[in-house]
């Protein structure tokens, strides 16, 4: 006979308004193997994990359910309780009556009771039959590996460095720098991005702790946080120069990191998607990447005859807000940088004329607002509201069919140059890094953070964080902002004296095991491999997610997972089955 | 108390009743006004709809007259004060238009003088005190709406002496003299006098609406500071039971037991004497 | 499809100088129009004058009514996030509505007239005189007739103007070389 204790809880009046909570813990009371039932109301305050505490040492308890909220809450709070009482906590349980219960049949109290009772019958025959599990302890390898030399990437090489971890930066070009180094001046202050690149390129390659791979690739990843082995290769680019930028890795090479921060940035779209906008066909109809390299290299002249335009017209969400045609998504970069655009083009081309059509302003952020306000106002920007038709050739001429929305009137606008506001993609080798790295992204191929509010800098998969605008689209602070939450991430990470590793993971019974390779194919985390020359199934614990996919596919029941046994789940399913 | 007085146009004619109470009330309070030396009309809104100089030029001869008399210049109309304010501060701010007026008029600037409206001057606490003490026939049970209107408190950056969206002045002096001042949103709402001949159908609709609002209100009359916004709502509103519009001097005056009430009152369209009997305010 | 607008922005620069006021700021919230007593009577509501001149839509701006109906009572410009205030801008839009031949709103325009010529005539407006000008400008004798006898009737209105003594001083004033005063 076991000794088990079941504690009910009220959750206030979430269960107990629901659940007759006296007789779940009645009935809890009835089966030989509970020695102490009883109910509070709430569990998880002091007072309750107090009274969890006292019962382990007054009744001598081998096992503990709680009969609250899902496990996802407060499990790891019950555990230890338990455990500081001394009893295993791989030996307290929780039986989930909230969620799965009292929330979803508040209509039909008597039997949510039951139910209830039923749940908690189940977790006596698990906990009956639970093992004293113990976590074991990984060694963490720290050093980083960062992909992408852009502003972000850089941003977090350099925090992770300069706390004194070796960082390895990788980069498909042959130059840092990323796009940052293609641009003019910054928005709100005009500040010459190269220069300010510059000197972060510069602390990059001096750094002692930073070894850059430029030309260079990530072909594989394998291992699990804390132990990763990453597999990185050369590559030409087709003409470049390379200049004195020696680092390079000619042949695929095997690096040990702890830690991956992703940086790989955003890529223009391609203007031949704009046929309506003459976009690849009309010469003096350019995005804006293009027209940022103009201004920064001082001369605007269009790219048909080479005079100076005397009339440009920017189209803002060029592509952007568009889910017929282009993409759903705002660029968020574009209201800023067209209205920073259209006042350099003013200040270089005093008089010139510069029109904006757009759907919205949107310039959220610190003195945004005020800089747009400065283009309509300090610069006579002549700001129209609408979306654009078309733009066509005539004569030496680029004519812009649009509206002006607020008076009801459409416009016509012949121009000398027409800039085109695209919207940011996410880099062009997103996807098929994503696929190496086993990280999600959404259907542009952005990358997918953990939680889209508490763990912005994270992805599901432990120990790769995210940075810049590769996992959506961003400024150049908050690109900066979000490289060093994601360093932040990795030094948190590289802080632990070692990994903790949860016992209840999958492990395979070796004297069952054929090899058959059905485990290796279910595995959605890649925990599972042959092992090549024992030739049995083996479980990565540290890759392991507890899915149960390898144990419902093994012919021969040789994969397990610790205090999940076959016996536990039957005897579980029996109490249902009555 | 003594101020140098810029009456304005309207003051001998159509707001006659607004010059008469003023000139009784200030006398009864112990405020002198001495009336500005042959002073000239400021121009109204058709001076600064034609003409933008002239629209400064005008009250800047009588900012002119002011100058050396060492009193604060006080006018009744709204609009003449909103036009000497903007010629003054023209002349304050731009010094070579400064030497041409000076040359044009003959006088020299010495920007001492500062122009002030009545309620303005009437309505500071030290005043108001007098005003209470000054009450022999508190105007109990009247329900009083107090009616701003435009150019009184806006611009504010030029007229600016109470808030432009909720002044409070002339309620302060309603209270003063016993009247029930009731709450409304239409204090500084425009009733559009300046198109009261050539767009009568605008000010018809303008008028009757606030005189509609102050009923709905449950004002017995409504009180102003206008001698343009008077005239406008007393003949403009176009209502069944018409609400009487008085000056606030006017209201002090009788308050204040003033002979010569009934003459001013004869002066309305909307005769004010019938809801002031029911109130028992006027025998 | 409407005919397109031609775009002039030097227009609303023009305008801006002239006026003082930053019209070039205007992100056409409409809250002048909104607040306005008199847009329900105007062609084009404050925040569209606004527009067309930042559009340089000149001859739609000053052949318009609007421009005429404004009375000037700086609601607008009390409550504009941006500081505009539309009074001076329609004032500006008037002057060069006249000078550029536009036809005004025939009522308005001859009151105003009527006024100013009251002014220089005498130094202060004389009412009778003055609105039996306009009546005869107007060409509108018979309207609000009644109202008018009714105050001459209460003595509101005075039967001889009074001439001021420094009426020369004051004609002087009018030599401000704007051909609409001095005609």
């Amino acid at each position: 006979m076991a000794r088990i204790g079941v504690f009910v809880c009220h959750c206030g009046i979430n269960i107990a308004s629901t659940v007759d909570v006296k007789r779940v813990a009645e009935a809890a009371g009835q089966s030989p193997h509970v020695v102490f039932a009883t109910d509070y109301k709430y569990m998880c305050s002091e007072p309750g994990q107090q009274l969890i505490r006292e019962s382990i040492v007054k009744h001598n308890l081998d096992g503990v359910i709680v009969a609250a909220c899902s496990p996802g809450m407060h499990e790891k709070t019950f555990r230890a309780a338990s455990a500081s009482a001394g009893l295993n906590p791989y030996r307290c349980e929780i039986a989930n009556i909230r969620e799965q219960c009292s929330w979803v049949h508040q209509n039909e109290p008597e039997r949510a009771t039951e139910k209830a009772i039923e749940i908690v019958q189940t977790m006596i025959e698990k906990v009956r039959r639970d093992e004293s599990l113990h976590p074991s302890r990984l060694p963490i390898t720290r050093r980083a590996l960062v992909i992408g030399g852009g502003v972000a990437g850089m941003e977090a090489a350099l925090t992770l460095a300069n706390a004194g971890y070796p960082v390895v930066l990788v980069e498909r070009e042959d130059r840092l720098g990323g796009k940052m180094a293609r641009l003019s001046g910054t928005y709100l202050n005009f500040e010459a991005a190269p220069d300010l690149i510059q000197g972060r390129i510069e602390a990059v390659l001096n750094h002692p702790n930073i070894r850059v791979l430029l030309r260079s690739r990530v072909t594989n990843l394998e291992g699990y946080v804390g132990n990763f082995k990453v597999e990185v290769s050369g590559y030409k680019v087709s003409g470049s120069g390379g200049g004195d930028l020696k680092p390079e890795t000619p042949k695929p090479e095997t690096i040990e990191v702890g830690a991956v921060v992703v940086a790989t940035g955003w890529d223009p779209y391609p203007m031949d998607r704009l046929p309506e906008y003459g976009g690849g066909e009309v010469p003096d109809v350019i995005d804006g990447l293009t027209f940022e390299e103009m201004l920064r290299e001082g001369e605007i002249r269009r790219p048909s005859d080479g005079r100076v335009p005397q009339e440009v017209v920017f189209v803002q969400c060029a592509g952007s807000r568009d889910p017929e045609r282009g993409v759903s998504y705002c660029s968020k970069v574009c209201c800023m940088y067209v209205a920073k655009q259209a006042m350099m083009y003013r200040q270089r081309v005093p008089e010139g004329e510069a029109y904006v059509f757009y759907i919205d302003i949107r310039s959220a952020g610190r003195g945004y607002d005020e800089f747009v306000q400065q283009a309509m106002e300090r610069y006579d920007v002549l700001y129209l509201r609408g979306k654009v038709s078309k733009i066509f050739r005539r004569g030496d001429k680029v004519v812009v069919w649009g509206a002006d929305t607020l008076v009801g009137r459409p416009v016509e606008i012949e121009a000398d140059l027409v800039v085109l506001a695209t919207p940011m993609l996410p880099s062009r080798e997103a996807t098929s890094l994503a696929q190496i790295l086993r990280i999600q992204t959404n259907e542009y191929g952005f990358y997918n953070e953990a939680h889209p509010k508490l763990r912005p800098v994270e992805s599901l998969t432990a120990g790769i964080y995210l940075a810049g605008a590769g996992q959506g689209p961003k400024d150049i602070p908050e690109a900066v902002a979000q490289a060093g939450g994601a360093a932040a991430k990795v030094l948190q990470l590289f802080a632990q004296e070692a990994m903790v590793q949860e016992p209840t993971v999958a492990y395979v019974i070796e004297d069952l095991c054929a090899a058959c390779g059905v485990c290796v194919s279910v595995c959605p985390y890649g925990a599972r491999e042959i092992h090549p020359v024992r030739r049995v199934a083996t479980v990565n614990a540290a890759l392991c997610q507890t899915c149960g996919a390898c144990v419902v596919a093994c012919p021969n029941k040789a994969s397990r997972i610790h205090n999940w046994e076959p016996e536990q789940v039957l005897a579980m399913a029996d109490v249902l089955m009555g | 108390m003594r101020f140098a007085y810029y009456p304005g146009c309207t003051i001998g004619t159509t707001a006659i009743e607004f010059g008469l109470s003023t000139d009784a009330v200030c006398e009864a309070l112990g405020v002198e006004l001495v009336e500005l030396e042959d002073w000239n009309c400021c121009g109204a809104s058709s001076a600064h709809s034609l003409d933008h100089e002239l629209s400064l030029r005008l009250p800047a001869r009588n900012v002119a007259l002011a100058q050396g008399t060492g009193l604060d210049v006080v006018t009744s109309c709204p609009a003449c004060y909103q036009h000497v304010l903007a010629a003054d501060l023209r002349l304050r701010e731009d010094k070579a238009w400064r030497r041409e007026m000076e040359e044009m008029l003959g006088f020299t600037y010495d920007g001492q003088e500062r122009t002030r409206h009545l309620l303005e001057v009437l309505s500071t606490p030290e005043l108001i005190e007098k005003v209470r003490q000054r009450t022999t026939h508190p105007l109990k049970g009247l329900r009083v709406v107090s009616y701003y209107g435009c150019v009184l408190v806006r611009p504010p950056e030029i007229t600016g002496w109470d808030d432009p969206e909720h002044p409070v002045r002339m309620d302060l002096l309603m209270e003063a003299i016993g009247a029930e001042v009731v709450d409304w949103s239409y204090k500084v709402d425009c009733c559009g006098a300046s198109l009261a001949l050539s767009r009568s159908d605008v000010v018809i609709t303008l008028s009757t609406r606030l005189a509609q609002a102050a009923k709905d209100a449950g004002a017995d009359v409504i009180a102003c500071a206008c001698g343009m916004c008077q005239i406008n709502l007393d003949t403009r509103q176009a209502l069944e039971e018409k609400v009487p519009v008085l000056y606030f001097t006017e209201l002090m005056g009788i308050a204040f037991g003033l002979p010569g009430v009934e003459k001013w009152l004869k002066k309305h369209t909307v005769d004010p004497r019938p809801v002031l009997r029911e109130r028992g305010i006027l025998p | 499809m409407a005919v397109a607008y031609e775009l002039d922005p030097t227009f609303g620069r023009v305008v801006q100088g002239r006026s003082g006021v930053p019209i070039l700021r205007c992100y056409f919230c409409q809250k002048c129009t909104a607040g306005c007593p008199v847009a329900y009577a105007m062609d084009y509501k404050p925040a569209q004058i606004v527009r067309l001149v930042q559009l340089g839509q000149k001859d739609a701006v000053l052949s318009s009514t609007a421009i005429w109906l404004c009375v000037g009572c700086e609601t607008c410009g009390t409550r504009c996030p941006n500081q505009i205030r539309l009074a001076p801008m329609f004032d500006a839009l008037r002057y060069m509505a006249l000078e550029g031949g536009y036809k005004p709103e025939p009522s308005v325009y001859a009151l105003h007239r009527s006024f100013l010529d009251s002014i220089r005539l005498w130094g202060r407006v004389h009412e009778l005189s003055m609105l039996m000008q306009y009546k005869l400008r107007s060409r509108d004798l018979f309207s609000d007739l009644m109202m008018g006898i009714g105050l001459i009737l209460k003595g509101k209105i005075s039967f001889l103007p009074e001439r001021i003594r420094g009426v020369s001083q004051v004609r002087k004033l009018y030599e401000t070389g704007s051909s609409e005063v001095e005609r």
